[in-house]
C-alpha cells in the first residue's frame, strides 16, 4: 500500500497545525460560526444531534493493521469503544468532543491517516473496488490512480468551495463493485480499442448518485488515455464549479447539471476546457505516476495448491463453515489463496459497527494471515484480501470468537444502512432498529441461503446515505405525521446493470416492516423459475405487480362506467 | 413614550476599514471604480463595468491610465474579443466566501487566457481562504473583515504550505511559503 513520504508527513502535520489554529479563533470569536463551518466539515468534524461526529478518511478503502489499531485506540480514548464504518468506505467516531479532535487528528497523523474532506463541498474521499490488485478479472490495480485523485484534490485550491460536495470512485475490473454508476464521476479501467489499442484507459462516467433526485451516470468519455486523468477531471470539475447551481442545495449536485445541459451539451464545455487547459502542467509526471506505483506492486506470493485437505475437511464437517466459505471467500488472481469478506453484519448487530476489541482482532488476523492488508467495502464490511487458502480456517475461528464469522457477503441480512434518527440530523426517521428488526426475521442462515443475492439498503432520510435506491430492495424512512414511515422501493442496482428502484407504494410503519419484506421474499420464491434465477432478475421478469398484489392487495377494479340510456 | 431609536454606527471607524493587501503587505489602492452612470474620471487609474468595457472601450482607453474591469463570475469573458491584453487589473467578486466560482474564473484568466495583468479580489475575502485564492492567481485582496486585516498586520497566515497542485503553483506573486515535491515542480 502507499506509504507516506517525508513531503505527505509535512502536508498532514501542517494541516493538523492549521485546524488547531482555526479552533482557537473560532473559540477566540474571530471566526464565526458561519465562517468556521465549512473549515471543521473539510477537516470531517460535523455537528450532530447529541454530539460532534468525526468522519476519518480511510482512502480507497485501504488500511494496515497499524492503522486499524490506531483507529481502534481512537475510539476508545475519545468516544465510546466503537466506530462505524461507512458507505464511502470511511469510519465515523460518533461522539467526540470538540476540543478533543485536534488531539484526534494528530493520533491520525502518527500513522498517515486524516479526515480531510471527508466533508464539505469539496471533493470528498474517493472510494474504489475493495478487491482491487487482487481480483481474478481485473484489467488494472486501480489503487494508483485513487491514490494520485487523493493527492490530487487534497486542499485542491480551486475546487474547496463547489457547489455541493463531489464523489468519485473507480474500479480496474470487470465487474463495477465500487458502485460507479452512482458517483459524481465514475472512473472504469478499459483497454483501449482501434486506435486506442495497446492502451489503458479510464471510461468516464458523470451525474451519478442517490438523494433526492437519483440518477445514474451518463458516458462522458468513453476512453480517456489515463496519463491525461488529472487535466480531464480538472476540466470537467471546472465546469461544474462554475455553472453547477447555488441556490438550490438541493438542486447543486453536478447530476443537475448534467441533466438539465443533456450529456451531449455537458460533454461539449468539458471537452472545450480540456482543450484550453494546459494539460502538462496537471497531469502527473510519468516519472511521479512510478513513485506511486511502485507501493501498488503486486505481493511475491510462492503458488501453493488451490485446495486443501483441512478446508475440505473442516467444510465436510462444519456447516457453519461451509457457509461462510462459500458466501464469504472469493477467489484471488494468484492460486492458493482467498479473498476473505469479514462480516459486521450479524443480525441484531448495528450494521457496520465494530467495537474496538473487534477492529484489534481484523488487525491481528491481517498481521499474522493477511500480509498487513485490510480494506474497507461500501457495503461497511471489512475484506482481507490476500489470505492463503491452507490459514482460512484459522481465520475462521478467530472471525467467531470476535462475532465475526456471520457467513453473509451480499445477501438480504448483508444490509446497508446508515446512521439514522439514532445519530444524524437530517435523518427523517431510524435506519438501525429497522436493520436489525429485518436482519433477526431472517436469523436462519439456511432461509438467507435460499434466497440467494439480494441487496436490501435503507436510508433514515431522502438523502439516501443507506443507498436504498440501489439496492434491490430499498427502504426509505419517511416522517409521515410524525411517526416513522417506511417507504419499499424494488429493482435497485448499484452494478453494471445499475438501476434506480420503483416505488412500490404506500409507506409502512417501522413494525410492519419485516413482514412486508417476508412477504415481498415470498413472492420472489414463488415466482422464480429455478434457485439461481436471482431476487433481481425474478423482479425484472416478473415487474412490480405481484409485490404490490401481495403487500397491498389486488387492485380495486375501476369504477365500471354505466352506459348512457340505461 | 416616544422611544429613543439606538445610535447608529457604534463603532463606524472600526468596522467599515477597509484595506488592500497585496505582494505580502497593505498598499494604497491606486484605482478608482466608477459604475455605469459616473462619468469616467480624468487621470487616474480606473475600474469600469464589463458592459461599459464592452460598449464603450474606445472612450475608456482614450484616458490612457491603468484600466480596471469589475468581472462578474456569471458572464463568459472572450479573451479575444473582450481584449483583456489590455486590461492592468481584473476584480473578481467574493459575494460569500462560499461561492467559489472565483477561483475557477482566476484559473481560466491565468492557464487559459494568459491574463498577466492584476487579479484582485473583493467581497467576503478571509483569512483562511486568502492562501487558496493566492494559488489560484489572485494577487490582490480587499479586505474589510477586522479579524483578517488584524492577522495580515501580525503576519499571520493560515495556509498549509505543502501543495500538491502544480498548475497554479509558482505563478501566484507572494510571500507565503509554499512548496511542492521536487519532481512536480521539475515538472513545471
Amino acid at each position: 500500500m502507499y506509504r507516506y513520504d517525508e513531503f505527505d508527513h509535512a502536508f498532514v502535520t501542517s494541516r493538523v497545525a492549521q485546524f488547531r489554529d482555526q479552533v482557537a479563533r473560532r473559540l477566540a470569536g474571530d471566526l464565526t460560526e458561519d465562517q468556521f463551518k465549512p473549515l471543521r466539515l473539510q477537516n470531517g468534524l460535523y455537528l450532530q444531534l447529541h454530539a460532534y461526529m468525526l468522519r476519518i478518511a480511510i482512502p480507497y478503502g485501504v488500511l494496515s493493521s497499524r492503522q486499524l489499531r490506531q483507529l481502534a485506540m481512537i475510539a476508545r480514548t475519545w468516544d465510546r469503544g466503537f466506530g462505524h464504518f461507512t458507505t464511502r468506505q470511511n469510519i465515523q467516531l460518533n461522539w467526540t468532543k470538540l476540543e478533543d479532535a485536534p488531539a484526534m487528528l494528530a493520533a491520525l497523523a502518527e500513522v498517515e491517516m486524516h479526515c480531510i474532506q471527508t466533508s464539505g463541498n469539496c471533493i470528498r474521499n474517493t472510494t474504489a473496488d475493495p478487491y482491487a490488485g487482487v481480483a481474478p478479472d481485473e484489467i488494472e490495480d486501480p489503487r494508483v490512480w485513487a491514490e494520485v485523485i487523493r493527492q490530487w484534490s487534497s486542499i485542491h485550491p480551486e475546487f474547496l468551495f463547489l457547489p455541493r460536495k463531489f464523489k468519485i470512485a473507480l474500479t480496474g475490473a470487470a465487474e463495477d463493485r465500487a458502485a460507479i454508476a452512482f458517483h459524481d464521476i465514475g472512473l472504469r479501467m478499459v483497454k483501449g480499442r482501434g486506435d486506442n489499442a495497446g492502451q489503458i484507459g479510464f471510461q468516464v462516467f458523470v451525474g451519478g448518485g442517490q438523494g433526492r433526485t437519483p440518477y445514474v451516470a451518463l458516458l462522458l468519455n468513453d476512453f480517456l488515455p489515463r496519463e491525461h486523468l488529472l487535466s480531464f477531471l480538472e476540466a470537467a470539475m471546472r465546469v461544474y464549479n462554475l455553472h453547477g447551481r447555488r441556490d438550490n442545495i438541493y438542486k447543486a449536485r453536478i447530476k443537475i447539471l448534467v441533466n438539465a445541459l443533456g450529456a451531449d451539451e455537458f460533454r461539449r464545455q468539458v471537452m472545450a476546457e480540456w482543450a484550453k487547459i494546459e494539460k502538462p502542467s496537471i497531469d502527473l509526471p510519468a516519472e511521479e505516476y512510478q513513485r506511486i506505483a511502485k507501493y501498488f506492486a503486486p505481493l511475491q506470493l510462492a503458488t501453493l495448491p488451490n485446495d486443501d485437505a483441512a478446508v475440505a475437511k473442516r467444510r465436510a464437517s462444519d456447516a457453519g463453515f461451509a457457509r461462510w466459505l462459500r458466501n464469504n471467500v472469493m477467489a484471488h488472481k494468484v492460486a492458493g489463496y482467498r479473498i476473505v469478506n469479514i462480516s459486521f453484519k450479524e443480525p441484531g448487530k448495528v450494521p457496520g459497527d465494530a467495537s474496538s476489541a473487534q477492529m484489534e482482532a481484523v488487525a491481528a488476523l491481517a498481521e499474522q494471515y493477511g500480509h498487513d492488508e485490510i480494506r474497507v467495502t461500501y457495503q461497511q464490511n471489512l475484506v482481507l484480501p490476500t489470505v492463503a487458502l491452507k490459514d482460512v480456517v484459522a481465520v475462521y475461528d478467530a472471525l467467531v470468537e470476535n462475532g465475526l464469522a456471520t457467513g453473509n457477503t451480499e445477501l438480504i441480512t448483508d444490509i446497508i444502512a446508515c446512521p439514522g434518527l439514532d445519530y444524524c440530523s437530517l435523518a427523517n426517521a431510524r435506519a438501525i432498529p429497522v436493520a436489525q428488526a429485518i436482519a433477526l426475521r431472517f436469523a436462519n442462515p439456511a432461509v438467507v441461503d435460499d434466497i440467494g443475492p439480494l441487496r436490501l439498503n435503507i436510508s433514515g432520510c431522502i438523502n439516501a446515505c443507506g443507498h436504498h435506491h440501489s439496492g434491490n430492495i430499498g427502504i426509505l424512512g419517511v416522517d409521515k405525521k410524525g411517526t416513522e414511515h417506511y417507504q419499499i422501493t424494488l429493482g435497485g442496482s448499484p452494478k453494471d446493470d445499475a438501476e434506480i428502484g420503483g416505488i412500490l407504494g404506500p409507506s409502512f410503519p417501522a413494525e410492519e416492516v419485516p413482514d412486508a419484506i417476508e412477504t415481498i421474499v415470498g413472492v420472489y420464491k414463488a415466482g422464480r423459475t429455478s434457485a439461481s434465477e436471482t431476487f433481481l432478475a425474478a423482479y425484472r421478469r416478473m415487474g412490480a405487480k405481484p409485490f404490490k398484489e401481495a403487500l397491498y392487495g389486488a387492485p380495486k377494479p375501476a369504477a365500471q362506467r354505466i352506459p348512457e340510456g340505461v | 413614550m416616544a422611544r429613543r431609536s439606538p445610535p447608529l454606527n457604534v463603532f463606524p471607524r472600526e468596522c467599515e476599514m477597509t484595506k488592500l493587501w497585496k505582494n505580502g503587505g497593505f498598499a494604497a489602492d491606486v484605482f478608482v471604480a466608477v459604475d455605469d452612470a459616473t462619468p469616467l474620471p480624468v487621470a487616474t487609474p480606473v475600474i469600469v463595468t464589463l458592459k461599459r468595457w464592452r460598449e464603450a472601450r474606445a472612450e475608456v482607453l482614450a484616458l490612457a491610465v491603468p484600466v480596471g474591469l469589475a468581472a462578474d463570475v456569471t458572464a463568459a469573458l472572450d479573451p479575444a474579443s473582450d481584449e483583456l491584453g489590455r486590461l492592468a487589473l481584473i476584480v473578481i467578486p467574493f459575494q460569500k466566501f462560499t461561492d467559489g466560482r472565483g477561483y475557477s474564473l482566476a484559473r481560466r484568466l491565468r492557464d487559459e487566457f494568459g491574463f498577466r495583468g492584476e487579479i484582485r479580489a473583493t467581497g467576503e475575502v478571509l483569512i483562511d481562504q486568502l492562501p487558496l485564492m493566492l494559488r489560484c492567481g489572485f494577487d490582490s485582496f480587499v479586505i474589510s473583515h477586522g479579524p483578517t486585516l488584524r492577522a495580515l498586520a501580525a503576519g499571520q497566515t493560515s495556509q498549509v504550505p505543502e501543495v500538491y497542485q502544480t498548475a497554479a503553483y509558482g505563478r501566484a506573486r507572494t510571500t507565503l511559503r509554499f512548496a511542492t515535491r521536487p519532481k512536480l515542480a521539475a515538472a513545471e
